[in-house]
């Protein structure tokens, strides 16, 4: 059994439960444990990078010690968590003079920064560590026929970390056959949902959103899956608002890629939170069945 | 004597600390125009404003709502075939506009920022609806109405937390950052 510190973030813990609950039924059904980081502050979003640098990376910086301290590499489901958590553990490794202003901060909790764990994102958990041949076996309803719409978003794979190929990525369409699914052609797969424009320019989201769901209906998914908590409340809560702005009838269910597996794993809906969507995932229920 | 440095000079500071290779080397090719999802929006494309603060337009650069407008999907930055960090630019601009306070007054993102960092340092965590009122009052009846109604079903659906959650060691907490930024007593 492998072990990660688990940092869930901010949206997880209400906006997004979902996603928290499906995390951990789908890793502990997979031989992954995941323990919470106790007492793990907000990574800042976006937001903290508009304010101030260095106490950006100081509040990144508390989560990766305390990851340190439990001797686990940290993984993240939010895409926004991800991307902080990440490029913080880099560049604090790099930058010593950086890692000494951040440790001389953290000392007032007891902590310290020596650079001697990885970031994941969740999903890599479910590529890496688990592997999509192990996915596969471990299937016991496979969801045939079911056309998914690969999200990916943005901070997943962007800005580049290492080598990864950031134009042309398939690891979520992989995930998606390892799950007996069908990954659609989904155009606009890369593109951004507004993040929160949403809050700040409110048209601009609008005009993202729109065009995404537009994209995911034509490409005729049944289902667009995330890996996001914000890319899910923007696609999914907003959907009647867009119908309302730019006359469409939009009914496109938004689940988490964990929900998915959750349910190829067959594992209860109730258990992997659907049921709390602004659109019904119910018909998405239907394809989940064993083989006959 | 001491030269001052221009504002093409302050930029190329802000960004010495970001990960990519200095404005002087744009090429003004436009590929990060191109690949912007919200270039319509700008008042100046990425592009436009690159070359607008290598010519020290500082006001013309600070009032525009380009950087604002960033939602930080870094899609300029992997594509840049000059390896900037376009979206690490906006950011810088963010941080030097709030700093200077030399933002549109009229701009909600300044406020917004603000307001989500200084309700983070006093509990550990976000908490969506402190943050409401920073953005709630720029919208029209409609939108506010709207608004309303996904707020309700959210709370219907169990997805909005009714009290704020707190992180266990919030004293240290308050002086860790207060080491960084000293804000008064913790």
């Amino acid at each position: 059994m492998k072990t990660f510190s688990y940092f869930p973030g901010c949206s997880l813990e209400k906006m997004a439960t979902s996603y928290h609950q499906s995390s951990v039924q789908t890793t502990k059904a997979l031989d992954i444990d995941l323990q919470e980081l106790e007492d793990w502050n907000c990574c800042g979003a976006t937001t903290y990078f508009h304010v101030d640098e260095l106490l950006a990376y100081t509040l990144v910086g508390r989560n990766l010690a305390m990851a340190e301290k439990a001797g686990h590499d940290l993984v993240a489901p939010c895409s926004a968590c991800f991307k902080n958590a990440y490029f913080a553990n880099s560049y604090l490794k790099e930058d010593e003079d950086l890692a000494n202003h951040i440790n001389y901060a953290l000392a007032q909790d007891n902590l310290q920064f020596s650079g001697t764990i990885q970031v994941k994102h969740l999903m890599e958990v479910f590529v890496d560590d688990v592997g999509y041949d192990t996915l596969q076996e471990r299937v016991t309803h496979p969801l045939k026929d079911l056309r998914v719409a690969p999200y990916y978003g943005c901070q997943i794979v962007r800005p580049r970390k290492d080598h990864e190929d950031v134009e042309n990525p398939r690891f979520f369409e992989e995930l998606i056959t390892a799950i007996g699914a069908d990954p659609v052609d989904f155009a606009n797969r890369l593109r951004c949902c507004g993040g929160s424009l949403l809050i700040t320019s409110r048209p601009a989201a609008f005009q993202l959103i729109y065009e995404l769901l537009l994209n995911a209906q034509h490409s005729q998914a049944d289902v667009i899956a995330t890996a996001c908590p914000l890319c899910q409340t923007n696609l999914e809560c907003y959907q009647m608002q867009i119908n309302q702005e730019f006359g469409t009838d939009f009914k496109i269910p938004v689940l988490y890629f964990t929900q998915l597996i959750g349910l190829a794993l067959g594992l209860p809906p109730k258990k992997l939170g659907i049921g709390t969507e602004f659109v019904s995932a119910d018909h998405i229920l239907t394809f989940a069945k064993e083989p006959a | 004597m001491v030269k001052k440095p221009t504002f093409s000079e302050e930029v190329a500071n802000l960004l010495h600390a970001s990960h990519g290779e200095p404005l002087k080397t744009c090429i003004q090719c436009g590929t990060c125009s191109g690949t912007c999802p919200v270039a319509e929006f700008m008042d100046y494309t990425p592009r436009r404003l690159i070359a607008m603060i290598n010519a020290n337009l500082k006001e013309e650069v600070l009032e525009s709502n380009t950087y604002w407008y960033c939602a930080s999907c870094f899609q300029c930055t992997v594509r840049c075939p000059s390896e900037i960090d376009i979206a690490g630019l906006m950011y810088a601009l963010k941080r030097y506009s709030i700093w200077k306070h030399l933002y549109d007054e009229d701009a909600v993102g300044p406020v917004f920022s603000e307001t989500f960092v200084k309700s983070i340092l006093r509990s550990g965590r976000s908490y969506e609806p402190v943050l409401a009122p920073t953005y709630i009052f720029s919208y029209g009846v409609r939108e506010f109405l709207n608004e309303a109604h996904t707020a309700t079903t959210l709370m219907l659906k169990g997805r909005l937390p009714i009290l704020p959650p707190r992180i266990k060691r919030l004293d240290n907490f308050k002086k860790m950052a207060n080491r960084i930024i000293p804000m008064g007593e913790a």
